[in-house]
């Protein structure tokens, strides 16, 4: 089957939806969405708990009701979604792309756009990334596999939990499984600091006595059908596990919360650059990737902590797809964006001058007392002291003009 | 009777699989008991997937006698069962003068062992055939006719022919206790409370091949296992070589070596550590470090966090015997051993099938060739992933008009779909790893995180299997064991 379209986004969470109301809010026509779950809405399908859409709503909602309001204002207009459709490949020759879909229902579909948005998200990283030593037992997941199984399944993976790394997930998951009756006897965090957000620690550990261990990590996994036990370690200054002090917990199940990575197969496969730091593709100002008419926006752009950045994101993102449709604007001619002292990545990795800019940035490091900064030659164009700063939550800051002629503009802390 | 057999093959790796499909060209009674929920669970899924040329093998031992022939057949067998096998070579390459002396004396091995087209070659040739090298090498001994396969998805294609011309495969079914019944025929019991009978029987069990023979009072030898460690990396670091890369060895072992795959990411591995525990299939931080200092030294592109997976294989190495095979007859009159099959064990299975077959003539088993024996697999399953990685979305397009199911996507890094899962669990897989061997579903980047609950979706679907009784590998290891009971919710 083949079909033509104005634009086509390419996953159907938040920041996806968010993509394609704002293309029609800007004036495109044919708009469609292809979702290769059977539902939209994304991750926050099986993030039944409270705190999404504080910004968005200014009330706080569970991920399955923020979605809901989305959808629903997507029901309100004519975006076609296509539902249990994967996109498998992306063909970009000059102005025309081609993206190829596996529908459940119809089969290949060969789609004929102007604009591609990418909103695929982002995936756990798992065992294999970070090699952790011993053998190879059931009952070994990534945390959000077990959220699926719990949530949408209504199954436990098991009832002694360890949790090794301290990423949102792993904090929600901690308490949601002690709901279910499971005893978590440990959260192992092989930074010195929390890799999820602090509400979470507070409310999801601290709350129910679950013990959080930093600068610790695992340094064997027992069981042959089963998990039976695992050996944690604290480290030392060469993140080395210190022998003598390694204990162990009995356990039938260890999930993984170290971390999101990306999903940029398809935007690789397509010649999309990426970028070695966040995982997502390289875009200017207006979100658009190293090829011309392709966006990027939400998680598969780099990882959010709030659902509402990636919505807000993905609303610019959908505006400048809009403007790029109807003017076939170029790549933005920019100013390069420098991550300087502490700061893990700002992204666009370029600004437009005279315009408006919006970065996103992290800290490598938590800091006390630092200020962000954003200089332009010796012109200051921001400056915000924060008295705590924590890399697990992303900074979104605005400046009002880019300057015409800057070699560069520099983010960094102080 | 249906529990009553000419010959029982005990163990269902590629050894007790090559065996299977030997005699099933044959007009007899066949079965193969494992004990695992699936076949290819034990050494043969946990190795490197080589065919070796066959320089390593010292000469006048089996090993080297089955090498060679073995690796010859791996043509025809290929065309036959459909599974992918590429001839890619070996080089064993040399850092310095003494090393170079040591490629001389493995040339000599493999002239002695009749392994053709060797060619020692200079510094020059060796990078420009491959150009991820170190630079610092001098030269290397190269065998052409070194190969790679995919060692469970041989094993599968090997038992699958063997069940289509009529041997039976029976899992799950551990044999507990041998003896013989008063007419002189073997009673096989297992665990599962089974008994079978049977003229003659072949040991298969890799790493339990000696507790087998025990039970018969063979004690004349003992497997202890050499624990290799490998570590696979992402597709995404490319093809760094094209062939098979040895250092020179050491006395225990082949070396670090650093491996394409016939499925494309590199692999590289594995240590050789003895251990007395026949269930040690865990890895460790000593190894990975050894692993890739050595393999770093001749590829140095090789990185460690470029790692998506790795796993233990367990040589079975049998002591008081120089860790040579262990093949033939016995003092027990149709008890016949293929154990001790070590490396280069995969190489080497189909000419000991061959073998095994002799001796059980020579046992008195009268073998007569079946007419309608079939030596093609009849049902091969379309691999999706094949024809996405070339872009031939025409092809695509018409085998998903055929059947919807190409069109479900279940398994996103690798590109498995529903139809692929459907025809391995109607092959018989019903375990995780079991359709991951078979399909590849899980193998990938995300190592199963996103497809784990559809498999197990459709395994419940198809089977019947309650969703919290569906296992990883078999019983004992099931994934999400406790149903969350209705109203506890939030
Ligand atoms: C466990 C967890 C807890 C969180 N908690 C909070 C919280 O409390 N509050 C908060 O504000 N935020 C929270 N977040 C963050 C927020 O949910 C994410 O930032 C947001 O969901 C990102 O949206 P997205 O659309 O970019 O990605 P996703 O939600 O991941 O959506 C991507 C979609 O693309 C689809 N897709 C991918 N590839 C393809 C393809 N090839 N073809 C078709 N479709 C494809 C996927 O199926 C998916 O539906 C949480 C996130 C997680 C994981
Ligand atoms: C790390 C490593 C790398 C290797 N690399 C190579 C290579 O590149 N090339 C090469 O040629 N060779 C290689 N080998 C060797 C090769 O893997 C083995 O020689 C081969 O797999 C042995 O097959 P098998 O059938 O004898 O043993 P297995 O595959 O172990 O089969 C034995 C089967 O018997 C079953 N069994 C055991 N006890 C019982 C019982 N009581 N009842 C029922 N069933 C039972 C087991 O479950 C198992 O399935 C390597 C080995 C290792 C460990």
């Amino acid at each position: 089957m083949i079909k033509n379209v104005d634009a086509i986004v390419i996953g159907g969470g938040p920041a996806g939806m968010a993509a394609a109301l704002s293309l029609k809010n800007n004036g495109i026509e044919k708009v469609l969405i292809a979702e290769r779950e059977d539902f939209l809405g994304g991750i926050l399908l099986q993030c039944i708990h409270n705190g999404f859409g504080l910004h968005r709503f200014k009330e706080e909602l569970t991920g399955p009701e923020y979605a809901e309001r989305y959808i629903d204002f997507l029901k309100s207009t004519d975006v076609e979604v296509l539902l249990k459709t994967c996109a498998i490949d992306i063909v970009s020759t000059g102005k025309k792309k081609k993206v190829y879909l596996m529908s459940e229902s119809s089969g290949l579909i060969e789609v004929n756009a102007k604009v591609v948005i990418l909103a695929m998200g982002c995936r756990e990283r798992n065992r294999g990334n970070i090699a952790i030593p011993g053998s190879r037992p059931a009952g070994v997941m990534t945390a959000g596999l077990a959220q699926k199984l719990v949530n949408r399944y209504g199954y436990m993976p098991g009832k002694e939990i360890v949790i090794l790394g301290s990423g949102d997930i792993g904090l929600i998951m901690a308490r949601r499984m002690t709901w279910e009756g499971a005893k978590v006897k440990a959260v192992i965090e092989l930074q010195s600091y929390p890799g999820g957000l602090n509400r979470n620690i507070v409310q999801c550990l601290n709350d129910y006595n679950i013990p959080l261990y930093l600068s610790h990590t695992i340094t064997n996994i027992y069981g042959n059908e089963r998990i039976r036990a695992v050996d944690v370690a604290p480290i030392n200054e060469f993140r080395e596990p210190l022998k003598e002090n390694t204990f162990n917990i009995t356990c039938d199940a260890l999930l993984l919360s170290v971390g999101l990575i990306p999903e940029n197969e398809l935007s690789s496969n397509a010649g999309v650059c990426l970028d070695k730091v966040t995982g997502g593709p390289l875009v200017d100002s207006n979100l658009m990737t190293s090829i011309s008419g392709i966006f990027a926006c939400g998680n598969v752009l780099h990882v959010h902590d709030l659902v509402d950045w990636a919505s807000e994101e993905a609303e610019d993102c959908g505006k400048s797809a809009g403007e790029y449709f109807k003017t076939a604007i170029v790549q933005a001619k920019g100013i390069p964006v420098k991550a300087g002292h502490l700061v893990r990545y700002a992204l666009p990795s370029t600004l437009e001058p005279g315009k408006p800019g919006l970065i996103s940035l992290r800290t490598i490091a938590p800091a006390e007392n630092a200020a962000i900064i954003v200089k332009a030659g010796d012109s200051v164009l921001y400056k915000k002291t924060h008295k705590k700063i924590f890399p697990s939550e992303m900074q979104r800051i605005k400046i009002d003009t880019v300057p015409e002629n800057a070699d560069a503009i520099h983010v960094y802390f102080e | 009777m249906k529990n009553d057999f000419q010959v029982i093959i005990i163990g269902c790796g590629v050894v007790g699989a090559a065996i299977a499909r030997e005699l099933s060209k044959f007009k007899i009674k066949i079965a193969v008991l494992e004990k695992e929920a699936d076949v290819s669970f034990g050494t043969s899924k946990a190795n490197s997937g080589i065919i070796h040329g066959g320089f390593h093998s010292l000469q006048g031992s089996l090993k080297a006698k089955f090498v060679v022939p073995g690796n010859r057949k791996y043509d025809r067998l290929c065309e036959e069962l459909e599974f992918p096998f590429e001839r890619r070579g070996e080089l064993m390459v040399a850092f310095d003068e003494d090393e170079l002396r040591i490629l001389q004396i493995y040339y000599k091995r493999g002239l002695d062992n009749k392994v053709p087209y060797m060619e020692i070659l200079g510094r020059e040739r060796v990078l420009e055939m491959e150009p991820n090298l170190s630079p610092d090498i001098l030269g290397a001994l190269y065998a052409p006719t070194a190969g790679i396969i995919c060692p469970y998805e041989y094993c599968f294609a090997l038992i699958g022919n063997a069940r289509e011309n009529g041997a039976e495969l029976l899992l799950n079914q551990k044999v507990s206790w041998i003896g013989k019944n008063n007419n002189s025929r073997f009673v096989v019991e297992t665990e599962a409370g089974n008994s079978f009978t049977a003229d003659c029987i072949v040991n298969a069990a890799g790493l339990y091949a000696d507790e087998i023979a025990q039970h018969m009072r063979i004690t004349d030898f003992k497997i202890v296992p050499r624990k290799g460690e490998e570590y696979l990396l992402d597709r995404r670091v490319g093809t760094l070589i094209k062939r098979v890369v040895f250092p020179c060895p050491s006395s225990n072992s082949k070396g670090m070596l650093v491996i394409p795959t016939i499925d494309g990411p590199v692999m590289v591995g594995p240590t050789a550590i003895d251990t007395e525990n026949k269930t040690d299939y865990s890895t460790t931080r000593e190894g990975l470090k050894e692993v890739f200092q050595q393999a770093q030294r001749m590829v140095p592109g090789v990185r460690i966090s470029d790692i998506i997976t790795s796993f233990v294989g367990l040589r079975p190495a049998a002591v008081g015997n120089d860790g040579d095979f262990i093949i033939g007859k016995t003092d027990v009159q149709g008890f016949i051993n293929a154990a001790g099959i070590q490396s280069p064990g995969l190489t080497a299975s189909p000419a000991i099938a061959e073998h095994i077959r002799e001796v059980i003539t020579k046992e008195g088993v009268k073998m007569e060739l079946k007419s309608n024996f079939d030596p093609h697999r009849k049902t091969v399953c379309t691999k999706i992933r094949h024809l996405l990685e070339k872009r031939d979305f025409e092809q695509y397009g018409k085998i998903v008009d055929k059947n919807k199911a190409y069109s479900k996507l279940v398994c996103r890094c690798e590109n498995v779909t529903e139809a692929e899962i459907i025809a391995a669990i109607r092959d018989g897989h019903t375990t995780l790893d079991g359709i991951k061997f078979a399909t590849r579903a899980g193998t990938g980047r995300c190592q199963a995180g996103f497809c784990t609950s559809r498999v197990m979706e459709i395994i419940h679907r198809e089977t019947g299997i309650p969703f919290d009784k569906i296992t990883k590998k078999g019983k004992g290891s099931e994934i999400a064991p406790y149903p969350i009971k209705k109203g506890n919710g939030n």
